[in-house]
């Protein structure tokens, strides 16, 4: 909202009818409340979703029949389940007749360890080792192992596909212009919208898990790829074509060689993002430390989901860190012969050892340090939610009962059809007539989808963790932009924050604010937040020192350089951390249904376990999907029209 | 020398821009082409000859098109209108591979910002050419160190590019040229980005390279001093058009026109000018026995002779007399 109302500052002839459309909105929200709100309770269902039901139905009696099925899509899912299967084999589950996988526990740390010193440093490879013993010590080998096995499977698919589709959209400007629309399409959809229509095709499992991490992890993969054969010195290019080389020549021995340090950050970025999205698989059934969290979310077990959550923060680390290595190494020279055989080696001993002996196959249980880690966690939530219920409620309280339930009577509480009347005037008013026709379209889909009430619901969070994160985005960005030292100290904070998997918000807010629509909220903020602040404070910092020495000289305090020069130079990027704030509150939509927001996440929730609320679950990951696009729209329109960002503005974080 | 060129360019244009083609012959000027068609003529009906065993240069303001020009003799960038002859072949219908081949074997480039590969060691990177065109491992090896010796290179085969000096750097480049053994070495402002000193001493080494390897080069620069230092002909653009083309001491003593002009005034004339352009006719009554000298002696190499003979110098070239000189000539052009 205050992103509304700070478009509508600059705005003054529109900013009356603005005025009116409100007033008049909530006069009529007061008069007709709860009239023709289109309410559905939880376990009810329209016609539509009874439709989608039978649909699937259909689908999965004639899975093994219908040709589409049995020549391709069972192909597909026969495949990526052999490969998950079989990565598990080697390093999580039982198999080829034994009763353990084929590396043990000591020959996974040893190759791990060997293989980060030789592709990156000897920190690196120690941050592995003590990383991949510690999953060991909390309990949660083979559970580690299993994410470890769909990530691995889910990187490599996507290098697969997502390296060669970005060399040639860095070769070829059509093809760039081809696939960057869908990349934005698929890096703004919410992540879990696509994991219903998924399990349709591809059955709940590791196929479907594979392929919902591959979405998410190509988009980076191309891109990146596709940044660094494009940023290769097209002098050396040129020099190349000089000594009469080919066009291939060029990518294998000029382009490829140079772009290889920006194609290993590819790498990183994917398999963060496949880290982030293999633990939400859960939500499909995917294997591993997710479903752990997921279990103990879901009973409330704050200790185990702490336990879980800790190591895969532990492995996002350790991933993170050994492809950093890895990038930094490229440069560099060759690791002696005699250094990679000793290593090799030891390596070679160590998994020999882990094929040979139970002691290195499977983590000894004495070691198990897991218990005191949840009996700790439980105990500090207890103590914490006892010793700050002041505090916690204080917070609770205002922003339910100041922002959520106004905001939510507003918009749920009132009749639809006042609702997107006022919607489309104020789109109309704010972004245009496209705006407002997309508004139209996206209020109608909503009505067909039968979840009217639930979107508006949500919309209310939604715009209240967005308002909170801009704000949020402003003070942290303002500071950070402006004072050198607050960047050393928050910077890596935001960035550790970006490359968590959402679920482990999750278990500490939970254990601060028991399950609730806040709860949800603040997760949102959380993920939120890290994004907004960087594009805030980059916003800031590029604002020429010269224009702030000049307001300085003029006798400016401090807050009114922020507030006349810093922030109105940087609304664009203050509107584009609103935007971007937009769409990572939304992805947090189903995380939410899981801590007890309701509305259209409970309902993708409640569709995954259970039979007849399917269709209504795909309806309403279908209408989380319409909110992402009308708000998104909105958004972009009503900035472009005052002015104050160029379409390319909007290009640097996606 | 023999008249047969190596290299002849008739009537060149490169226009950037939709519909190039049509503005091939367009008697506007460059700014007006620009303002009414959006395209630019960065090289407009231009013409030269270079011959076997020449250091052709290439001289220009910034924008002038040199770069485009010299791109567009190996097509790296395609020519609009024009012909391109080397060597007896038309290089404007050679197909890819025919061009490829040309670019293997026959021509090479040395850039401005160097284009070197910063993954490869100094030896992989003069290698480079030889190893596009399909040499053996061993052959190019031998053949990159032979020509880092001859750069002055030697002992920095394993350096990378980043860990050599600017000036070491556009050696390397050079090496890198010299490496394929090509027929002809295009040279686009390979200097510019060094500074004077280094400058200097890379000047003296092509002047070198040229006397040991004898190989015909075309040289791109916008600094006069270096053209007239390196060059046995020059040519000076102007907004994509050629003014002038002509020995160093044509271009000085006889400017095309105010432009060429204006150019040349800082150049100290009596280092570029040969007797040729002061000598006169002999007076009748003259004493014609005094010492002799050549017609493209530079003046300033034969002030001595001429201020201290007691009579006229004579100007004689195989054994004709063309003319004499007195103190009073080189004192009046040095006056100038
Ligand atoms: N790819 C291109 N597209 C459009 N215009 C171009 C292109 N390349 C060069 N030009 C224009 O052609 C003209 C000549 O450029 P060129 O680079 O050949 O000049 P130059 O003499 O080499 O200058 P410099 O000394 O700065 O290198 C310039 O006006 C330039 O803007
Ligand atoms: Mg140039």
């Amino acid at each position: 909202m205050t992103a509304l109302t700070a478009v509508a500052a600059r705005l003054p002839a529109r900013r009356y009818l603005l005025g009116a459309v409100l007033a008049a909105w909530v006069l009529g929200a007061v008069l007709l409340s709860g009239r023709d709100t289109l309410a559905l309770g939880g376990a009810e269902l329209t016609p539509l979703h009874g439709r989608v039901n039978e649909v699937w139905d259909t689908v999965d009696d004639n899975r093994n029949s219908n040709p589409f099925f049995l020549y391709f899509v069972n192909y597909i899912r026969l495949v990526l389940d052999e490969s998950v299967t079989f990565v598990q084999a080697l390093l999580s589950q039982p198999s080829f007749g034994r009763p353990v996988p084929v590396l043990g526990w000591l020959g996974v740390v040893a190759v791990a360890g060997a293989v980060t010193y030789l592709f990156g440093n000897l920190r690196a490879a120690l941050l592995t080792v003590a990383g991949f013993v510690s999953f060991g010590l909390l309990g949660l080998w083979q559970e580690s192992m299993d994410t470890l096995a769909l990530t691995l499977t889910a990187v490599a698919y996507s290098l697969a596909v997502g390296v060669p589709l970005g060399i040639w959209a860095g070769l070829s400007d059509r093809f760039l212009r081809l696939v960057t629309p869908v990349l934005d399409f698929m890096q703004t959809m919410p992540t879990f919208v696509y994991l219903a229509p998924l399990t349709l095709f591809f059955l709940i499992g590791p196929a479907s898990a594979t392929i919902a991490t591959m979405i998410y992890a190509i988009p980076p993969a191309i891109r990146i790829t596709a940044y660094g054969i494009r940023e290769v010195s097209p002098v050396a290019v040129e020099a190349g074509t000089s000594l009469g080389a080919t066009p291939r020549q060029i990518l294998r021995r000029v382009r490829l060689p140079l772009a290889k340090r920006t194609i290993v950050v590819g790498v990183n970025q994917t398999i963060m993002a496949a880290l982030a999205m293999a633990t939400i698989a859960a939500l499909i059934d995917a294997p591993g430390l997710g479903k752990t969290v997921l279990k103990a979310l879901q009973t409330l077990d704050i200790g185990s989901a702490f336990n879980a959550g800790l190591a895969i923060v532990i492995m996002a680390v350790v991933l993170d860190r050994a492809t950093t290595a890895a990038g930094q190494r490229v440069a560099g020279h060759a690791r002696r012969r005699i250094e990679i055989a000793a290593l090799l080696g030891a390596a070679g001993v160590a998994v020999y050892l882990a094929y040979t002996y139970v002691w290195a196959a499977v983590f000894p249980p004495e070691a198990d340090l897991g218990p005191y880690v949840r009996q700790a966690a439980d105990s500090a939530s207890v103590w914490v939610q006892d010793s700050l219920t002041g505090f916690t409620d204080a917070l609770k309280n205002a922003v339910t009962y100041g922002l959520l339930n106004p905001l939510e009577s507003l918009l749920a509480g009132s009749p639809w059809w006042l609702v997107a009347l006022a919607g489309v005037a104020v789109a109309a008013l704010l972004g245009g007539t496209r705006a407002a026709a997309v508004t139209v379209l996206g209020m109608a889909a909503l009505v067909g989808l039968g979840l009217w009430q639930d979107s508006m619901v949500t919309l209310a969070a939604t715009l209240v963790a967005t308002a909170l994160v801009l704000a949020l985005g402003v003070v942290v960005g303002v500071w950070i932009g402006r004072s050198d030292r607050a960047d050393a100290v928050l910077r890596p904070v935001l960035d550790a924050g970006q490359t968590m998997p959402a679920f482990v918000y999750l278990v500490p807010i939970l254990g601060l604010f028991g399950p609730t629509r806040f709860t949800a909220i603040i997760a949102a903020v959380v993920f939120a937040a890290p994004v907004a602040v960087k594009l805030v404070a980059e916003g800031i910092r590029g604002v020429p020192a010269t224009t702030v020495e000049a307001a300085r000289s003029a006798g400016s305090s401090p807050w009114q350089v922020i507030t006349k020069v810093q922030l109105p130079m940087a609304r664009g990027a203050v509107a584009l951390a609103a935007n971007q704030g937009l769409i990572y509150v939304l992805s947090m939509v189903v995380v939410g249904g899981l801590v007890g927001a309701g509305a259209l996440g409970y309902d993708v929730v409640a569709g995954f376990s259970q039979h007849q609320l399917r269709g209504k679950g795909l309806a309403a990951g279908l209408a989380i999907v319409v909110l992402g696009i009308v708000l998104d729209r909105v958004t972009r329109a009503a900035q472009a029209r005052s002015g104050s960002t160029k379409e390319d503005v909007w290009r640097v974080e996606r | 020398m023999t008249d047969d060129p190596l290299l002849r360019v008739r009537g060149l244009w490169k226009i950037f821009g939709p519909k190039a083609e049509r503005w091939v012959g367009s008697p506007l000027s460059r700014r007006e082409l620009k303002e009414q068609t959006g395209c630019v003529a960065a090289v407009r009906d231009v013409g030269f000859a270079v011959r076997p065993g020449e250091v052709f240069v290439v001289m220009g303001l910034s924008g002038s098109g040199k770069s485009t020009l010299v791109r567009c003799l190996t097509r790296l960038i395609e020519p609009t209108a024009g012909e391109i002859v080397f060597d007896g072949e038309d290089v404007r219908r050679a197909d890819e591979k025919r061009l490829r081949e040309l670019r293997r074997h026959r021509l090479a480039m040395v850039f401005q910002h160097f284009g070197l590969l910063p993954h490869r060691r100094v030896l992989d990177n003069v290698a480079f050419g030889l190893e596009i065109r399909g040499s053996g491992k061993q052959e190019r090896y031998r053949r990159a160190a032979e020509v880092l010796e001859l750069v002055g290179l030697a002992g920095f085969e394993n350096s990378y590019p980043d860990q050599l000096s600017g000036g070491m750097q556009q050696r390397v480049g050079l090496a890198r040229a010299l490496a394929v053994d090509p027929d002809l070495l295009l040279f686009d402002e390979p200097f510019s980005a060094l500074d004077p000193l280094i400058r200097r001493e890379m000047q003296n080494e092509v002047i070198r390279l040229h006397r040991e390897v004898g190989k015909t080069m075309v040289f791109i620069t916008h600094d006069l001093a270096e053209a007239l230092k390196l060059g046995d002909r020059v040519l000076i653009m102007r907004d994509g058009e050629l003014v002038q083309t002509g020995t160093p001491d044509e271009v000085v003593g006889a400017p095309a026109d105010d432009y060429v002009r204006d150019f040349v005034s800082d150049v100290p004339r009596s280092h570029v000018l040969t007797l040729r352009w002061v000598m006169r006719d002999p007076l009748p009554g003259e004493p014609l026995d005094g010492p002799e000298l050549g017609p493209d002696e530079i003046i300033r190499n034969a002030v001595r002779t001429v201020l201290s003979a007691d009579r006229p110098v004579r100007v004689v070239d195989k054994d004709d007399l063309l003319g004499v000189v007195t103190s009073a000539e080189i004192l009046e052009m040095i006056a100038r």
